[in-house]
């Protein structure tokens, strides 16, 4: 079997690449077992699968595994901290009781840790220009808003 | 599969709640309930079975303390079960809180686990309706509160004090004479060798006495979702489990006569592939093939290379098109009379005014994110089943029907759903993961893509009404007459295709007459959130204010005077509307929105009212207009009297999100249908409202001693209606098509 290297949160993992085309969205979830990133439309148009390739956000519903190359992948689950202190973004969140059924949420919350990282102190239009390519079904973009800027309010704090 | 048959949740629901007439707005009637049957169905007065409540079980001696399904306290822990399917709608955490609230556990206490599905323990389990709260409120209290006389029971015993000098609070009893407090974890074990007292002997707190209901709480699962841990259907695996998926007919109906199977076998990652025949029920296990593989990708790409002979005999030819063109030559007609009251001709012949309106929806679907899926393992006779669902109960009867295995034979284990505004109620797609381990003899995961998603759902119907109106010389609203053109699914009407008494203007207006007409359609359609009153609400909330247009007259003082003197619309039944609760949500929203304040050109506020699901709402939508039809909600003020509010965080969570889905809909969501197949496949063309479009939301809450009701629906209605009144306000244009995109708006 073909195999291809990753590094996934931050660990070189081993998987299959006898189709190089496959998504790294399955990749993720049915060989490595990360289902914190969720399968939602397949063509890139709702962010559920959301994850960070070097920082950026990628939808990987639409990313093929043998694009990762070096790249390092962080998920979902490889925001909080060594000892699994949630990450400001997932603390507001919780704080905030932002999600209803949830399924969105860690599609959301990657695209908003994305921003935080390039830009600390978002308006309101730069977040909307951020967090545009994430759907929420339940309409809670509201407390998502509110999300980002207590996230980054609480970053700010963090780092003076 | 011969002609298309349709049986299965709705009968059955019928059958469990006795109450088929319910089911004709899928679960929305309770409206049309009469005091007997309400009673039964939601305990509002003592006395009643509650479907919903069992009597408690005999405790366990020295075991933990567990006197009912709800309440399992031991030397670990305080756990509380959640009965009911989490959909988004939070239940999982506001049910546990009505236990914890009469128990006195302090919530940080308390962890909240998924209770079996056990209908024997449980009654109903199911998420629909907003029917969650109402139906679970008082036996959830009598649950805590039999755990908590248990405990202060034992707490007597050890103390060597009467009951009676006893508190509790925090997870405590209390002897505040001694100052001696006892822990509910160091009881537990005494408690259970109580007696469990009859439930009906138990004191419950007066709502002044709450300290948990009421404040905000976080969701019981946020903390798993932020971290990304495997919670919902789709994120299931068991050992052994293969991947599957499966193709039905681009039309409903058709059944697959051959298929590449020898070709798509072959192909890499591919572990098996068959027909299935279905079981002659649109409803369950329609016929198609299933493929299955070593990974969701190698079924996908597998799907994707299959090319099958259908035979389109029996298939759909439903046309959006034709439809459309029917019910334009159908309008001017009469259609049969639903309901008659009054003298509505000689209203309008005595009108001083008189105002016509032809009103048409679209088509639209559920779209929830998490695409159908269910896990299910068949072996030794025994099927296990792991299924985002939101009625279980009835998922495991389908499957049987389905499946020819007995429900004995059968256990379910809900998992949340990613999503549901009605969708899982229905359970075709548990069938068909039943359907293919039974036949494959491997536990599969099925899963469904965004594009059978969209192809199979069971719609909300589109319709069309023709509207006549009058006012008098005065300027009051004398007389209203709605010709619903509708669809029928094999003679039976679909869900929100059904005026009914319970629609307003009805015994609000002195004339009222309801026809319809339905039209066949094969399409599968079904409740999506607030059935009839998402619909209804824009079409009557609307042709008011063309009413009080036409008179020159306030909305606001149209609206008032039509509710008139304070009343329920049937008397003493707390099913329906009721004229002082909706004046006073009225009031209030256009209060807090500053209603009748001037406004810039090309702005104006928008009044809409409606209850639904025992919840009066009303909404008021400021919005601006620019030359291009391009529209902005800059903030929708949110009035309810719902009763008491029992999570405040997930309460105005639900206000917050309904506006959201109320606006997406409007806007530009559309479902159509040529030669029986949906022309839509996936978010690209079906574009779901986007963060830039979202308004402020500011919600009020009346503070009303009503038993509570739901929230997952009622806030939904009132919106496309106010936004469509604020545009007309803002433009003098009116619209009466939704989505709105059809008339050329964006946002």
């Amino acid at each position: 079997m073909a195999s291809l290297r990753v590094n996934v949160n931050g660990e070189v993992r081993e998987v299959d690449a006898s189709d190089p085309a496959t998504p790294l969205l399955w990749v993720l979830r049915d060989e490595l077992g990360l289902v914190g990133t969720k399968f939602g439309c397949g063509i890139s148009q709702c962010g559920a699968c959301t994850v960070l390739l070097d920082g950026n956000p990628v939808k990987s519903c639409s990313f093929p595994v043998s694009g990762v190359g070096d790249s390092t992948v962080t998920t979902i689950e490889g925001l909080a901290g060594s000892a699994g202190e949630l990450n400001p973004v997932q603390q507001a969140w919780v704080d905030l009781d932002v999600a209803q059924c949830g399924y969105c949420q860690s599609g959301q919350i990657m695209a908003a840790e994305a921003l935080l990282r390039s830009n600390p102190d978002p308006d309101d239009a730069a977040i909307d220009a951020a967090m545009a390519g994430n759907l929420c079904r339940c309409g809670t973009y509201v407390r998502i808003r509110e999300g980002v800027k207590t996230a980054a309010a609480s970053m700010k704090e963090g780092r003076t | 599969m011969s002609a298309l048959n349709y049986q299965g949740i709705n009968e059955t629901v019928a059958a469990v709640t006795g109450e088929r007439e319910q089911i004709a707005d899928g679960l929305l009637g309770i409206a049309k309930l009469d005091r007997r049957q309400f009673i039964k169905l939601t305990g509002l007065v003592g006395g009643g079975l509650m479907l919903s409540f069992t009597l408690p079980r005999a405790a366990a001696a020295g075991g933990p303390l567990k006197p009912n399904g709800y309440v399992r306290i031991d030397a670990d822990g305080i756990t509380l079960l959640a009965k009911n399917p989490e959909v988004g709608q939070g239940v999982k955490t506001s049910l546990p809180m009505i236990v914890a609230e009469e128990l006195d556990a302090a919530w940080d206490d308390v962890t909240v686990v998924q209770s079996p599905i056990d209908a024997a323990t449980y009654g109903m389990q199911f998420a629909g309706g907003s029917m969650s709260i109402p139906m679970n409120w008082t036996p959830l209290r009598q649950a805590g509160a039999t755990a908590r006389a248990m405990l202060v029971g034992a707490a007597a015993k050890q103390l060597g004090v009467p009951a009676e000098e006893l508190s509790t609070r925090d997870s405590h009893v209390i002897h505040e004479a001694s100052g001696r407090k006892l822990k509910y974890t160091a009881l537990a074990a005494d408690a259970a060798e109580m007696p469990v007292p009859d439930a009906a002997s138990l004191t419950l707190k007066s709502t002044g006495d709450f300290r948990l209901l009421g404040k905000r709480i976080t969701g019981v699962d946020n903390e798993a979702l932020v971290r990304g841990e495997a919670l919902f259907g789709i994120d299931v695996s068991v050992p052994g489990m293969k991947y599957a998926v499966y193709q039905k007919c681009p039309a409903i109906g058709g059944k697959a006569k051959s298929a590449n199977l020898a070709e798509i076998k072959a192909m890499p990652g591919v572990h098996d592939a068959f027909i299935l025949d279905g079981n002659d029920n649109a409803m369950d296990l329609l016929p198609g093939v299933a493929i299955i593989a070593e990974s969701t990708w190698a079924a996908i790409r597998a799907k994707r290379a299959l090319a099958v002979e259908w035979d389109e005999t029996e298939a759909s030819k439903d046309s959006w098109s034709a439809a459309v063109a029917e019910a334009e030559s159908l309008r001017g007609e009469a259609g049969e009379r639903v309901v008659d009251e009054g003298d509505v001709d000689a209203a309008f012949e005595s009108a001083a005014e008189r105002v016509s309106g032809y009103y048409t929806y679209h088509f639209v679907s559920h779209a929830q994110l998490e695409p159908q899926n269910t896990t299910a393992s068949f072996a030794d006779g025994a099927l296990e089943i792991w299924s985002p669902t939101q009625t279980p109960d009835w998922g495991m009867d389908a499957v049987a029907r389905a499946t020819g295995i007995d429900k004995s034979k059968i256990t379910l284990h809900q998992m949340r759903c990613g999503g549901g505004f009605g969708r899982r109620l229905y359970n075709d797609f548990m069938c068909e993961a039943a359907a293919i381990t039974q036949r494959a003899g491997v536990p599969v995961k099925l899963q469904w893509t965004r594009e059978d998603d969209m192809a199979y759902d069971l719609y909300r119907a589109g319709g069309f009404h023709q509207l006549e109106g009058s006012v008098d010389a005065e300027g009051k609203v004398t007389g209203w007459r709605d010709h619903f053109i509708t669809f029928a699914n094999d003679g039976r009407p679909v869900s929100g295709g059904a005026l009914g008494q319970g629609v307003f203007p009805n015994g609000l207006v002195p004339n009222v007459r309801f026809e319809q007409t339905a039209l066949d359609w094969k399409n599968r359609c079904a409740a999506w959130r607030a059935p009839g009153a998402n619909v209804f609400g824009f079409v009557v909330q609307s042709f008011l204010h063309e009413l009080a247009a036409a008179a020159g007259r306030d909305h606001l003082e149209v609206l008032l005077e039509v509710f008139g003197e304070p009343r329920w619309l049937v008397p003493d039944n707390p099913g329906t509307l009721n004229t002082e609760r909706a004046a006073n949500v009225v009031k209030l929203a256009a209060e807090k929105a500053g209603w009748g304040r001037d406004m810039p050109d090309g702005r104006a506020l928008g009044l809409a009212f409606y209850f639904s699901h025992m919840g009066h709402i009303a909404e008021v939508a400021d919005v601006s207009v620019d030359t291009d039809k391009k529209i902005k909600v800059h903030k929708v003020t949110v009035a309810a009297d719902v009763g008491p509010i029992v999570n405040l965080s997930g309460a105005e969570n639900q206000m917050q999100g309904s506006v959201v889905d109320g606006l997406s809909t409007m806007m530009g969501l559309s479902v159509t249908f040529e030669n029986g197949r949906v022309q839509q496949s996936n978010f690209d063309k079906y574009p779901l409202l986007r963060m830039g479009a979202t308004p402020k939301v500011d919600v009020h809450f009346v503070d009303s001693d009503f038993s509570p009701t739901g929230l997952g629906e009622p806030a939904l209605p009132p919106l496309a209606p106010a936004v469509c009144n604020a545009i007309y306000s803002a433009t003098g244009r009116r619209i009466r098509t939704l989505p709105i995109s059809e008339e050329g708006y964006t946002v």
